[in-house]
């Protein structure tokens, strides 16, 4: 019995590859962003916004972040092969409760680059403000995620 | 920690009574993963009326015997 309940406190341990998949969505989602917005924000200073040439880094981090997701979750499948494609009805459940959080978060920081659109401000900080709110958008779904595994849901 | 749900189960208990079921069996007789079988006994997770049912048809009992809910409490 006592067996029986090591194994099983080992377990306890493990996340689904499906949590492991929520933990690099939201560890990019916080880490690309940090670098890149570093890096511009190094720019700003002196100058004006239409001078910064900020389209390519951010299409580069966008990218990245892309990439940098697809390469670690083939990494995971592979060290846990006999996980890989397992997706249940709880991780489906959490999923949908990141996707809605995610959408609420993303519909109310939409506005700012809207209200800055209609002011009239540089590009540079509407495309700027739409990244990060597509960001915060993308840690605020991945956090519930993680506490609805963690906490319970 | 804050319970998420008022739904409480004896799967531990009836899986020992099962042949000494371990959670990892149970959860491919469910098709689910193990770690969720873990989060339903801890009553970390609140199970699908159908999930319900298949885990009381995999430990061979009828679904009141698996899962509890306190009716008074709730009111």
């Amino acid at each position: 019995m006592s067996t029986i309940l090591d194994i099983e406190s080992a377990w306890e341990r493990q996340m689904t590859i499906e949590e492991k998949g929520v933990w690099i969505y939201g560890i990019l989602a916080v880490v690309v962003p940090i670098v890149y917005f570093v890096s511009i924000g190094g720019q700003i200073a002196g100058r004006s916004a239409s001078e910064i040439d900020y389209a390519s880094q951010l299409l580069t981090a966008i990218g990245a972040a892309i990439v940098l997701a697809i390469v670690a979750n083939i990494i995971i499948a592979i060290l846990s092969p006999k996980e890989a494609g397992m997706k249940d009805e709880r991780d489906r459940r959490i999923s949908h409760l990141g996707e809605r959080v995610g959408f609420y978060v993303l519909g109310v920081l939409v506005l700012a680059p809207l209200a800055l659109a209609l002011l009239r401000y540089d590009q540079f900080w509407i495309a700027n403000s739409i990244y990060l709110a597509s960001v915060l958008a993308a840690v605020a779904s991945a956090a519930v995620r993680v506490v609805a595994y963690r906490r319970g849901f | 920690m804050v319970k998420p749900t008022a739904v409480t189960n004896d799967i531990r208990a009836l899986r020992t009574q099962t042949n000494e079921m371990t959670q990892a069996e149970l959860a491919a007789l469910i098709g689910v993963t193990r770690q969720t079988v873990i989060a339903i006994e801890q009553g970390r997770y609140s199970p699908t009326l159908e999930m319900a049912f298949r885990i009381a048809h995999a430990l061979g009992r009828p679904l009141e015997q698996v899962f509890h809910y306190p009716v008074e409490d709730a009111r």
